[in-house]
């Protein structure tokens, strides 16, 4: 897809939220944009093929179902990769990401609950032999009403 | 709270919901519920705040917001609470969080997402958080990411630019 339509920045800016929650909900959107079921159809389908949206469905906030925590781990960059894979290999691992700083490599964790968390964890430790810093959310601050996209370019 | 039926519900509509005419339907074969049931219950758990929101999920990286930083905070406890609130009402915050310090290494207890399709962007929302915490910011450091690991498969992000840090 070369370039953003109208219609993919309705779906995209409009529809982060209050998606119809009706038998025929894409139908329900191509009367209010008016457009046909299928262009919308089309449309969300083009988005997700090229990744600009990676699904459409219900956001479920962090520690709500399972308990998950930040681990932050400092590893010489040669290495980083290595330790990195080893990481992502954890399905509890959801996030895993290199950042520039002395805590260079920063991943989530999610479980079913604090035991297993921390065991996972405790495994990682183990089978890196670099300690985990452990950042558990305290409290979500955020008030979720999706994120408004500046569009003017894409 | 959350039963059996429930779990179901949201682990079949974690990879997204189907882009087919009916998508609640298709949840609800899958389930052996009705469509009806499988809504209903999407929409209690809403009420309840177990689902933040439904729609589409954007991914920043691939709309062009290429300066993705993890701004982290050092505020006084007494504090976190009320600020935490302000800054996750900004609408270009992604994530706001209160998690522990891990002294004497990691000073920081709020976290906070900002998205920028330039540096200068990311950086002006930084100072719009740094104008609002005010001589309660006791410290801060910016954290972009070099190299997304793990999500949705392997690619590689953008380098960071300058980090900053404006206290």
């Amino acid at each position: 897809m070369k370039q953003l339509t109208t219609l993919h920045k309705q779906l995209l800016n409009d529809y982060q939220r209050d998606f119809p929650l009706s038998t025929r909900p894409y139908q329900d959107i191509a009367e209010t944009l008016g457009v046909t079921e299928d262009q919308v159809l089309s449309a969300f389908t083009e988005l997700n093929a090229s990744g600009f949206i990676s699904r459409i469905g219900p956001v479920i906030p962090p520690n709500h179902i399972g308990v998950s925590a930040l681990v932050a781990m400092s590893v010489p960059e040669p290495k980083l990769q290595q330790v990195a894979d080893i990481i992502s290999a954890h399905p509890e691992v959801n996030h895993n990401y290199e950042r520039e700083h002395r805590f260079n490599l920063w991943f989530v964790v999610i479980a079913s609950d604090a035991e297993h968390l921390s065991s996972v964890i405790d495994e990682i430790e183990q089978q890196t032999a670099y300690p985990a810093m452990r950042l558990p959310m305290l409290d979500d601050f955020f008030i979720d009403l999706g994120f408004k996209l500046d569009l003017n370019n894409a | 709270m959350l039963d059996d039926i429930d779990r179901n519900i949201i682990q079949a509509t974690q990879a997204g919901l189907p882009l087919t005419p009916q998508p609640y339907q298709a949840i609800a074969d899958q389930l052996g519920l009705t469509a009806e049931q499988v809504m209903q219950r999407l929409s209690v758990m809403q009420n309840n705040g177990i689902i933040r929101r439904i729609g589409a999920v954007p991914n920043h990286y691939k709309l062009g917001y290429r300066f993705n930083g993890m701004t982290v905070w050092n505020i006084p406890d007494q504090f976190i609470d009320e600020l935490g609130q302000k800054v996750g009402q900004l609408e270009f915050v992604s994530h706001c969080y209160h998690r522990p310090r891990n002294l004497p290494s990691w000073p920081y207890n709020l976290f906070a997402m900002v998205h920028g399709k330039t540096q200068q962007a990311a950086d002006q929302q930084i100072q719009q958080i740094t104008d609002l915490l005010g001589e309660h910011n006791l410290g801060c450091d910016v954290l972009y990411s070099t190299k997304i690991l793990k999500k949705t498969g392997f690619r590689t992000g953008n380098p960071a630019g300058n980090r900053l840090c404006l206290d």
